[in-house]
C-alpha cells in the first residue's frame, strides 16, 4: 500500500463528496447551500491540487489540469457570494444562488473526471 | 523548462500544504466563534472578513480587529492562530527562498539560459571545451578573426573570467562538466552550425573523451584535441580525430627544423604570426657540439629525440630518472639548478642547453646558473605559466616553449586558415634554399610587421566580378589579379603562395596561371593588399580598370551616350 496513493485518493474523493453535497438541492434555495460546505470544498480542492504539484506522468497532468478547473470554478462561486452579499450588499437573491450553484456544478463534474480518471488510473496498474 | 517548474512544484508542496491548513483552521474558528457587534448584538463573522483577517495576521501586518473589537473567545482563538499561522507563513516563504537560492535551483536555470542562447546563435561557432591558458589564447585568437566560439569549461572562476574578458564576439560559457554527453550537447555539439569541437583541457582522458562523444553525435564536424602522451593520441586517431595537437612533439619538430633549415622554420614563424605582430629575428640553433637537456619529461623526450636524430652529442640531467626512464646516452643524476650537476654534464664545453622541468623557477635557475659557467650558450626554456612572462622574457632565452601558446597558434592557423596549414607541410619538403628565397620575398613586401595570410575561394559568392568574366569564356591570370586597383602599372603588395585545384595542390604559382572557377588561392602579402584584392575580384569596373586600363560608364545613361559617340 502507497499512503502518497492513499491520501490522494481520500482528497479527490473528499473533493468531489463534499462538493456534491454542496451541489444537492434546489438550484435557487439559498436555504439549502450552506457556506461552511463551500469553504470546505474549497479548502479540500486546494489541498487536492497542491498534492498533485511534481508530478511528471501523463497521468498527473491531466488530474492536475481537471483540479484547476474545479478550483477555477469554486473561487468565481465564492467571489460570487462575496460580492452579492458584501459588496453590492443585495443579499443572496434567487438569482445569485443560482448562478453560484451552476458554478459549483462545474466544479464537480471536474471533479468527476478527476474521479474517473483516478480509476482508470487503478484499473490500468492493477498491483 | 520543465525541469524547474517540476522542481519548484516539488518543493512547494509541503510549505503549500500546511500554509492551506493552517489558514482553514484560522478561518474557520474565526468563523464559528460568536463576536458582539458595537450595540451588543451576537454576530458571526463571515469568510471573506475571516480570510481577510487571517490573511494580514499571519503575515503579521496587523491592522486591529475587524468589522467589530473581538470578544474574549475570540481573542483567545486569535493569539493562538497568530502562532501556528505565523509560523507556517515564514516557513513557506523561507523554502521559496531557499529554493530561490539553491545550487541545483541555479544550475538548472543558467544551463537553460546557456542552452536557449546557444539554440538561438544564427552563425558557425567552435565549441571550445577547456578555457585554460590554451583555451583562452585560441578564443581571443579566433574572435579577432571574428569567428564565433562557445566555451565550456569545469571551474566556475575560468567561466568568470571569460565574462570579464574584452572580445570583438560575444562568447557564451558554461561551467559544466564536458566529459557529460548532455553537456556537450547544450553548448550546441549537434546544433546545424557548430563547425568544429576543440578539445583542451588538461586531462587527456577528458579529451578523449569529448573527441569521442563528438564524433558519434556529429560525426560531419571537425575535431581538434591537444594530448601529449603518444597512447592517448594513437586512440584519438583510431576513431578519426581530425587533429592531434601534442605540444612538445610540435616544438621538438620546429627545432629540428630551426637546426636543419633556419629559413623554412623562419617562414613557418612568420606566416602563423598574427598580422599586427613584430617580424622575428630568425634563429640559429648550433648544428654540431653538445647538448644539455635538464628534465627528461614529455618535453625532455620529444627534444632528446629530435637532437639524437640530428646526430648531435646529448647529455641528460634528471632528478628522478627511476620515474622518467633513462636515455641511452649519458645521465647525470640532479636537478641541473646547481653547478656541479652542470659541470658533470660537461656544460663548459656544451653550446646547448634546454631547460625543460615542469617548474619555471627551476628552468631559470638552471639558465642563470649555466650562463655564468658558459656564457655562450644558446638556451631553450621550456614556460610553463603564461603569468611568468614578465621573468621569462627578462632572462632573454633565444627560444621560448609555452604549450598553450604553440596549440592554441596551431588551432588558429587550422580554424581560420586551412590552407596555410597545408602549406607548411607541403613547404617542409621543400629544401632551405626555396624557403630562404620566399622568405626575402616577403620581408620585401612587408615593412616591420608579419605579412596577414589568406584565403580566395573563387566561388560565384566571394569572387563575383571573377567568376561572371571567367564564365563569359575569357582568361584571366593571377598576375593580372594581383594588380592594385588603383594603379593598374603596379603590383598589390602580396605572393600567392599555393593553388588548390581539383584536390591537387601546387606551391607558388606564378603570374602566368590562369585562373578558374572553383579554384582556392591562398596568398600572404599586406592587409591592405588584401582589402584591395578583394575590391578586384568582387568589382567588375574595378576588374576592367585592371585588364584595359578604362574606367568603363556606370550608368546607363553614360553607357548609351558613350555608345553613340563611338558609332
Amino acid at each position: 500500500m502507497n499512503p502518497e496513493k492513499v491520501l490522494f485518493g481520500f482528497f479527490i474523493v473528499l473533493a468531489l463528496t463534499l462538493n456534491f453535497g454542496f451541489f444537492v438541492g434546489e438550484l435557487d434555495n439559498p436555504d439549502h447551500h450552506h457556506v461552511y460546505e463551500l469553504f470546505a470544498v474549497v479548502v479540500v480542492n486546494l489541498v487536492a491540487t497542491v498534492l498533485k504539484f511534481g508530478d511528471r506522468t501523463q497521468m498527473g497532468a491531466v488530474l492536475l489540469a481537471t483540479s484547476l478547473v474545479a478550483l477555477l470554478q469554486l473561487f468565481a462561486a465564492a467571489l460570487v457570494w462575496t460580492v452579492a452579499v458584501h459588496v453590492t450588499e443585495s443579499g443572496l437573491t434567487t438569482v445569485t444562488m443560482a448562478s453560484i450553484v451552476s458554478l459549483s456544478g462545474g466544479a464537480m463534474l471536474a471533479n468527476v473526471v478527476s474521479v474517473v480518471l483516478l480509476i482508470i488510473e487503478t484499473v490500468m496498474l492493477r498491483r | 523548462m520543465n525541469n524547474i517548474i517540476f522542481l519548484i512544484f516539488r518543493r512547494m508542496r509541503a510549505p503549500l500544504l500546511t500554509l492551506i491548513l493552517a489558514y482553514s483552521v484560522a478561518m474557520l474558528g474565526l468563523v464559528l466563534i460568536p463576536g458582539r457587534d458595537g450595540d451588543g448584538n451576537v454576530y458571526y463573522m463571515d469568510f471573506l472578513h475571516a480570510f481577510y483577517f487571517v490573511s494580514y495576521m499571519s503575515s503579521t501586518i496587523g491592522f486591529g480587529e475587524l468589522p467589530h473589537p473581538f470578544t474574549a473567545a475570540q481573542r483567545l482563538w486569535v493569539s493562538l492562530s497568530i502562532f501556528f499561522t505565523v509560523v507556517v507563513w515564514l516557513y513557506s516563504i523561507g523554502t521559496v527562498l531557499a529554493l530561490l537560492k539553491d545550487e541545483t535551483f541555479q544550475r538548472a536555470l543558467t544551463e537553460r539560459r546557456f542552452a536557449r542562447k546557444i539554440s538561438k546563435l544564427r552563425e558557425s561557432f567552435y565549441l571550445v571545451a577547456g578555457y585554460g591558458q590554451t583555451g583562452e589564447a585560441l578564443v581571443k585568437a579566433l574572435t579577432d578573426r571574428t569567428q564565433h566560439a562557445v566555451v565550456i569549461d569545469i571551474l566556475q572562476e575560468r567561466v568568470n573570467l571569460l565574462q570579464l574578458e574584452n572580445l570583438r564576439e560575444y562568447v557564451p560559457g558554461l561551467c559544466a562538466d564536458a566529459r557529460l554527453p548532455e553537456h556537450l550537447l547544450e553548448a550546441g555539439l549537434k546544433h546545424p552550425l557548430c563547425e568544429g569541437v576543440v578539445a583542451l583541457t588538461n586531462s587527456n582522458e577528458t579529451n578523449l573523451k569529448i573527441a569521442i562523444t563528438a564524433k558519434l553525435l556529429h560525426p560531419d564536424i571537425e575535431v581538434i584535441c591537444r594530448a601529449d602522451s603518444h597512447d592517448i593520441e594513437k586512440n584519438m586517431a583510431s576513431f578519426g580525430t581530425d587533429y592531434i595537437i601534442d605540444p612538445f612533439d610540435a616544438f621538438a619538430l620546429y627545432l629540428a627544423t630551426a637546426i636543419q633549415a633556419p629559413c623554412l622554420s623562419l617562414m613557418q614563424d612568420w606566416l602563423s604570426l598574427g598580422f599586427n605582430d613584430l617580424l622575428s629575428d630568425p634563429i640559429h640553433p648550433p648544428k654540431k657540439g653538445l647538448w644539455v637537456i635538464c628534465g627528461y619529461g614529455r618535453f625532455g623526450k620529444a627534444v632528446y629525440d629530435k637532437l639524437v636524430k640530428e646526430d648531435l652529442e646529448v647529455v641528460v640531467i634528471e632528478a628522478e630518472p627511476s620515474q622518467t626512464g633513462t636515455p641511452q646516452t649519458q645521465l647525470v643524476v640532479g636537478r641541473g639548478t646547481e653547478a656541479d650537476t652542470l659541470m658533470e654534464a660537461s656544460i663548459e664545453r656544451a653550446v646547448g642547453l634546454v631547460a625543460g622541468t615542469d617548474n619555471d623557477a627551476n628552468n631559470l635557475s638552471i639558465i642563470m646558473t649555466a650562463r655564468e659557467l658558459n656564457p655562450d650558450l644558446f638556451v631553450i626554456l621550456r614556460q610553463n605559466r603564461k603569468y611568468n612572462d614578465p621573468v621569462i622574457q627578462a632572462v632573454g632565452a633565444d627560444m621560448v616553449m609555452l604549450p598553450s601558446d604553440i596549440i592554441a597558434n596551431r588551432i588558429r592557423v587550422l580554424l581560420g586558415v586551412p590552407m596555410q596549414h597545408q602549406f607548411v607541410r607541403l613547404a617542409m619538403h621543400q629544401d632551405d634554399e626555396w624557403a630562404c628565397q620566399l622568405i626575402s620575398r616577403i620581408s620585401a613586401l612587408v615593412t616591420e610587421h608579419a605579412p596577414d595570410v589568406w584565403e580566395v575561394a573563387f566561388t560565384e559568392q566571394d569572387t563575383h566580378a571573377v567568376c561572371q568574366y571567367v564564365r563569359e569564356g575569357r582568361n584571366l591570370t593571377l598576375g593580372e589579379l594581383s594588380t592594385d586597383p588603383r594603379d593598374r602599372t603596379s603590383p598589390l603588395a602580396c605572393i600567392p603562395l599555393m593553388l588548390l585545384r581539383h584536390n591537387d595542390f601546387s606551391l607558388l604559382p606564378g603570374p602566368d596561371l590562369v585562373v578558374q572557377k572553383d579554384d582556392r588561392l591562398l596568398f600572404c602579402g599586406r592587409v591592405s593588399a588584401k582589402h584591395r584584392m578583394e575590391w578586384t575580384l568582387q568589382n567588375e569596373n574595378a576588374l576592367n580598370y585592371i585588364l584595359t586600363g578604362e574606367t568603363r560608364p556606370q550608368g546607363w545613361i553614360w553607357r548609351r551616350l558613350q555608345k553613340r559617340e563611338v558609332t
